[in-house]
């Protein structure tokens, strides 16, 4: 070791950077406790409190411990299963504009809106479905709440979308160009299909986000005590029923509330999962 | 003509087939009335928001704003305390989740190796994945108790006897617990972001300063933090707006009580969760349309954060995004 090692300030230089790495690690270890703690009481509590009976029975009259969540598993998947289905064609329509015609000013504001859109709380998203809705018809109603899901599903499927659209290789399209084929034909028959599983991935994403939404349901489709495949009535839902169970005031609620969670986090845990299988570290989902 | 971009085909092979350049715009089209959808719902979601909470915004006159008494049924809706509510928790919420996230991001990108920092940063990520209602369910049945019996105490013996906001009886709900269930949820919004701006940092930077014979920390705080400092920024603020327009977590474990909170562990409200909280049971039109101006301040607040969060990551990232497509 030469003089200038030996020196003091290089032994203070030396031992900050040591403190200033130790610090990062640690930054590291607690922002991965509270992710273990939460799935661990959220397993240990769910399947406590799993039965099948939960699965297939409608809630009992409120204080009458038993019954189950069939109302909310079914009221939840298709108000899912239909916020997809109108917001996923607008969101890909969107993301395919943005990236084959958007390189260009227009292009950089609608951008810049659908992150705005994003950004917005999903409270007050569901607020905009019950004035735009739930007022005019004077109803609470299971479409009012898909389409507060749609509209949160869309900016995130959008920007996917064009990150996929934009990462297929140039050479294709240009061998596409070069048969002849327009340029529309070009998109629809060889853009989108290559570019399809990252797009499926962010969709799976989506769901997951808008499967754990409860915020914009909660003046939107209201909840139903029992099973309902009405659109225009009122229906439940997974994660309202969660928020009203965790606040109420019985035991079993609680014990439910847990074990819905379990559910829903499974659901999630998979869905994500799955796509970290398919596609790598490419996607991710951000709110 | 909308089509532009050096790959576009040349105009040149409309004359081969004339229908192609219909099918063409037609396909445009399509694709942007999609696109304008977004711009729709955003001008409607104003729009409604303001005509439906017309009558308070007359009524109520900038007291809504500035008063602090919140009592329907006497008619009075001064929305103070929610501002305020939402002003202590997202901010304590930010402070916290920045510095934490900052460090994490740091050591993902700067120290560990792969194979570790791929787990951890997916792990992270994960907490955003779950839904604000799990996280309210697990803040009321696990960390509020947590807090009451071993957090609470150590404060109020240490900042407490020196800062009165910071005495009083811990609660199970109120305002630390909402800030510690704030600060979990944004953590991976700001660590996700600072990841991607620091690991944008080009490696010359670092390797000059290394040259120069700097320490990994001197490397970091040098080279490194001042190159990402907006990027940083804007991630900070995107994970602010999340927790400005959070609803269900804080609703479940901030307490619900519509006062100005005098200690850091009274129940207090916050924007978004008086709406979630009062809406449905709401007595009457003029009650409705005041939680209807919440929403409308919430949504302009959280409108505001975005656009400056949006402009300062774009800023870092634009440039950088287009070299990897090109």
């Amino acid at each position: 070791m030469n003089e200038a090692a030996r020196r003091p300030i290089f032994r203070r230089r030396k031992m900050v950077n040591m403190i200033m790495t130790g610090v990062m690690g640690a930054a590291a270890v607690i922002a991965v406790i509270p992710l273990v703690l939460i799935v661990f009481y959220v397993l240990w509590n769910g399947f406590g409190s799993l039965s099948l009976s939960l699965l297939i029975e409608d809630p009992n009259s409120p204080g009458r411990p038993g019954g189950g969540v069939r109302n909310a598993l079914t009221g939840s998947a298709i108000m899912v299963g239909l916020g997809v289905a109108i917001g996923a064609p607008i969101a890909i329509g969107c993301g395919v504009f943005l990236a084959e015609y958007g390189q260009n000013r227009l292009g950089t504001v609608l951008r810049f809106l659908v992150d705005v859109l994003a950004g917005m709380p999903s409270i007050t998203i569901g607020l905009f479905m019950y004035a735009l809705v739930v007022l005019p018809n004077k109803q609470f109603m299971a479409i009012a709440g898909a389409l507060a899901l749609a509209i949160i599903l869309l900016p995130i499927v959008a920007r996917i979308t064009e990150e996929m659209l934009l990462l297929v290789p140039r050479g294709l399209r240009e061998a596409a160009y070069a048969l002849g084929a327009p340029r529309w034909r070009t998109v629809i028959r060889i853009v989108l299909p290559t570019a399809l599983p990252g797009i499926v991935t962010g969709l799976m994403l989506a769901l997951s986000r808008i499967a754990g939404e409860a915020a914009p349901l909660l003046f939107t489709s209201l909840g139903n005590q029992f099973t309902s495949t009405d659109l225009l009535r009122p229906i439940d839902a997974l994660p309202s029923r969660i928020y009203s169970y965790a606040s109420g005031p019985f035991d079993y609620w609680h014990e439910q509330a847990w074990a819905m969670s379990l559910l829903l986090v499974l659901f999630i845990l998979v869905v994500s999962l799955g796509v970290r299988a398919i596609a790598g570290s490419k996607v991710t989902v951000r709110q | 003509m909308a089509v532009t971009g050096a790959d576009a085909p040349r105009r040149s092979r409309s004359i081969i087939s004339g229908g192609r350049h219909f099918a063409d715009n037609a396909f445009i089209g399509i694709t942007g009335a999609a696109a304008l959808v977004v711009l729709l719902i955003i001008v409607g979601l104003f729009y409604e928001l303001i005509s439906r909470s017309w009558s308070s915004i007359e009524a109520n006159g900038l007291n809504f704003l500035f008063g602090t008494n919140w009592n329907p049924s006497q008619g009075q809706f001064g929305a103070g305390v929610f501002i305020v509510g939402t002003a202590i928790t997202s901010i304590s919420a930010l402070v916290l989740a920045t510095l934490v996230a900052v460090f994490v991001a740091l050591f993902l990108v700067e120290i560990a190796p792969s194979w570790l920092a791929r787990p951890i940063g997916y792990m992270v990520e994960l907490l955003a994945a779950i839904p604000s209602v799990v996280y309210g369910l697990w803040g009321i049945y696990v960390l509020g108790p947590f807090l009451v019996t071993f957090v609470g105490p150590a404060i109020t013996n240490t900042l407490g006897a020196v800062i009165p906001f910071f005495d009083g009886t811990p609660r199970v709900t109120g305002l630390l617990p909402a800030i510690v269930v704030l600060t979990i949820m944004i953590v991976p919004t700001i660590m996700a972001i600072s990841r991607d701006v620091i690991g944008a940092v080009p490696g010359s930077q670092r390797e000059g300063i290394l040259a120069l014979g700097a320490t990994r920390w001197e490397m970091i705080k040098i080279a490194v933090l001042p190159y990402a400092r907006s990027g940083v920024i804007g991630g900070a603020i995107l994970g602010l707006a999340r927790a400005v327009g959070e609803t269900l977590a804080v609703t479940l474990v901030i307490g619900n009580r519509a006062s100005m909170p005098d200690s850091i562990f009274a129940p207090t409200y916050t924007m978004a969760s008086v709406i979630a909280n009062q809406f449905q049971e709401a007595d009457g039109e003029t009650h409705r349309a005041a939680l209807l101006e919440v929403a409308l301040v919430l949504l302009a607040m959280t409108f505001l954060i975005n656009v400056v969060a949006r402009l300062l990551v774009w800023r870092v990232t634009n440039g950088q995004r287009a070299v990897v497509v090109e």
